[in-house]
This record gives C-alpha cells, sequence and structure tokens, in this order.
C-alpha cells in the first residue's frame, strides 16, 4: 500500500494509507500513513461498527491537514491472542456412503446460502471452485491427504486457491450458524481444527511437504504459521 | 493460528526504499472528491479475477455492492470483510462523510490491486501510475489507501 501511496502523490493525488504492520507503514514512511494496530484483514477495525470506523477515518483524515509526510498510529488497538474460536455447530451425518467430509461440507450449504443471501458472497466459493463442486473439491484433499500425489488427486485447479474457496465456503457458512460477528481469525481457527474438511486440507498440506512437492505448492494452503 | 504469528512471519520481508516522500498538498477536505484504493484484489463478478502475481488493476464502481475478494494470500482474517464490505472498504462510510459535508464528494470510481506481490516493480512503474492517472483525469484529489 506505502509503495502505492507513494506513486499516486508524486501523481499529484494526496493520500492517506492505512496499515496494521507497524513496522511497514513505519518502515516504508508514505506520505501520510496510519498504523492501526488490528487484525490482518480488517484495516477499518470492526465490522458492522460505524461508529469505530469513523473514528478511524476522521484520524485518518485529518492527517491531510500536516504540511509535511506524517506516520502516526491509532490510539486503540485490537489483538488477536491465537485463542478464541468460533463455535458452531456442524450438521449430523446425512449420507454415511460419501465421504464424512463431503458429507459436512454438503450439510453446511443451507447455512451457505442463507449467508450468501444476506450478506452477498465477498469471499465464499466462487473464485475456481463453484458452491456446487465444493464436495468434490474436498474429496480430493482427503485423497492427497491418504496419500494420493496431488496431480492425481482431482484438485479443480492450484491447491492453494482451492483451499480458500472451500474455507471460505465454509467460513460463510458459519456467519450463518453462528448469526454474530466473530473475532478475527475464530473462523479460520475453527475451520482448520473443528471440521473434517479443514483438517483434511491440514492433513493433505502435510502430506504435500513431506513428499517433497514444491514450497509454494503447498505452504499456501494454509496460513503461513499453521 | 494466531495474527501476531503471521505478522511475525512478514518480519524478514524486504521493504521498498524510497529516495524521498512525494507529497501533493490537498484541496480542503470538505472540497475534496475522495477515492478508496484497496490492495484487497476487490473486482466485481463480471471482471477478471486476480491472477496469482497480477500486478494489474480493476476499477471499482462505487455505485455496486458486488465486490468479491480476489487477494491470494491466507495470512488474513476473511469474515470481516464477508461481514461487512465496509471493514476494508469503507464506501458506505465516505457516502456519509460526503452527506455531512465532511469531505466533498465520493468518487464514482475507486481501484483496487493485488496486495500480494512480491516484485512491485511493475506496481511501482506501471501499474502504478496508470492507477493514479486514472484517478486523476476522474479529478480526484484524495485516495484512501486501504489494505487486507
Amino acid at each position: 500500500m506505502s509503495t502505492l501511496a507513494h506513486v499516486f502523490e508524486e501523481a499529484g493525488i494526496a493520500t492517506v494509507a492505512l496499515g496494521s504492520i507497524g513496522a511497514h507503514i513505519q518502515g516504508t514512511a508514505p506520505p501520510r500513513g496510519l498504523w492501526c494496530e488490528f487484525p490482518l484483514g480488517r484495516p477499518l477495525g470492526k465490522p458492522n461498527d460505524p461508529e469505530f470506523q469513523h473514528r478511524v477515518l476522521a484520524h485518518a483524515f485529518g492527517l491531510l491537514g500536516s504540511s509535511e509526510p506524517v506516520v502516526e498510529k491509532f490510539a486503540d488497538a485490537i489483538t488477536d491472542d491465537g485463542t478464541e474460536t468460533m463455535v458452531c455447530e456442524l450438521p449430523p451425518r446425512h449420507d454415511p456412503s460419501l465421504h464424512p467430509a463431503v458429507d459436512e461440507a454438503n450439510g453446511l450449504r443451507p447455512a451457505y446460502d442463507r449467508a450468501v443471501a444476506k450478506l452477498g458472497n465477498r469471499t465464499g466459493a466462487g473464485r475456481t471452485v463453484a458452491a456446487d463442486d465444493i464436495g468434490a473439491a474436498v474429496l480430493a484433499f482427503t485423497k492427497i491427504a491418504e496419500g494420493t500425489p496431488w496431480k492425481e488427486a482431482g484438485i479443480p485447479g492450484i491447491p492453494a486457491r482451492v483451499a480458500q474457496d472451500i474455507r471460505g465456503y465454509y467460513e460463510t457458512a458459519a456467519l450463518a450458524l453462528a448469526e454474530h460477528a466473530p473475532a478475527a481469525w475464530a473462523g479460520a481457527r475453527w475451520f482448520f481444527t473443528s471440521t473434517e474438511a479443514g483438517r483434511a486440507i491440514v492433513d493433505a498440506r502435510q502430506a504435500m511437504a513431506d513428499a517433497g512437492e514444491k514450497h509454494p505448492i503447498w505452504f499456501y494452503i494454509t496460513p503461513g504459521d499453521m | 493460528m494466531a495474527d501476531s504469528d503471521i505478522k511475525a512471519l512478514t518480519g524478514g520481508l524486504e521493504l521498498p526504499d524510497f529516495e524521498s516522500t512525494a507529497f501533493t498538498t490537498p484541496p480542503p477536505l470538505a472540497e475534496a472528491k475522495v477515492a478508496i484504493v484497496t490492495s484487497a484484489s476487490l473486482h466485481h463478478p463480471d471482471q477478471d479475477d486476480f491472477s496469482p502475481m497480477d500486478t494489474g488493476y480493476r476499477v471499482l464502481d462505487g455505485g455496486r455492492r458486488d465486490y468479491m475478494c480476489g487477494h491470494w494470500s491466507p495470512n488474513f482474517d476473511a469474515t470481516g470483510i464477508a461481514l461487512d464490505l465496509n471493514t476494508v472498504f469503507p464506501i458506505d462510510r465516505l457516502d456519509e462523510l460526503a452527506a455531512d459535508g465532511t469531505i466533498g464528494s465520493v468518487s464514482d470510481i475507486h481501484l483496487s490491486y493485488a496486495g500480494n506481490q512480491f516484485d512491485l516493480s511493475a506496481v511501482r512503474m506501471d501499474s502504478g501510475p496508470a492507477g493514479a492517472k486514472f484517478l486523476r483525469d476522474h479529478e480526484v484529489d484524495v485516495a484512501l489507501f486501504t489494505p487486507v
């Protein structure tokens, strides 16, 4: 962001850059920067909290009054200690003939559709894998986890992007099931630790690493600290 | 998995160096036209998704709300923007600021780039200047930059 801010400012547009990582926004020194110590993915801090978002914007736009380059820090911090997890009841087993992860994915479809109807689809399925095909994509990861080479498992695209769509499908469905705004990363932790699909993706990633696949192919399947 | 751990992973990234800091004095905020430039890889469903190393930009229609997040990184919380677009792209907040006179107006168009770039030279030399010119041609005075 700071790189673009330098470029746009050079072109005659006054800029204000929000940054979630202090070392980055201070190190790149944009013309005007506001370090907001918020979780990655939430640069305005709190979803569905217009008052808080306006406070961030008021500070940011206030920097336009500076007569020289400036980087400041927003007063409030929102931190994630890695412990809060969404609590979502998963659908009961419906079709015993299916792999449990596929049955689970299919069972979440009504919740996913409710969430999309209410919120729109910004981060759910559809970038690489349509909602109708999530079950097949999940099955491909279970095969990798069980030892099938990834190129033979039927992954319908670049593994990281396919995994992103599966995670997005689950997190979107979870928003309908939980009916509250989760803390940052609580949805991802729920997905990777509490669901059959999430665990299959984690296991598949490990299997790919153990098989000596190229680092970028498996590393970006989950968040980097996993 | 924790936000602090993921942020720590970025500690070794080489940051771009600028010999000087360009500085443009804006008009009074109450007279300024404001646009959002995000690195969240937002795009409309009828636009091309972002490819893994996509250094281009998409023009976003401020009158629409059907944005998809095409960012490739798994290293950010996606539920915030899933719940509320304004968590990343505060278009409704800008509309409110324009309505109460805090800002002059909200641009009809905004820009989206892909933030997951390791080589910034193309953005710095090509798509960045092109996007800036595009906004200047639309008489944008102030750009708010938002990441994910």
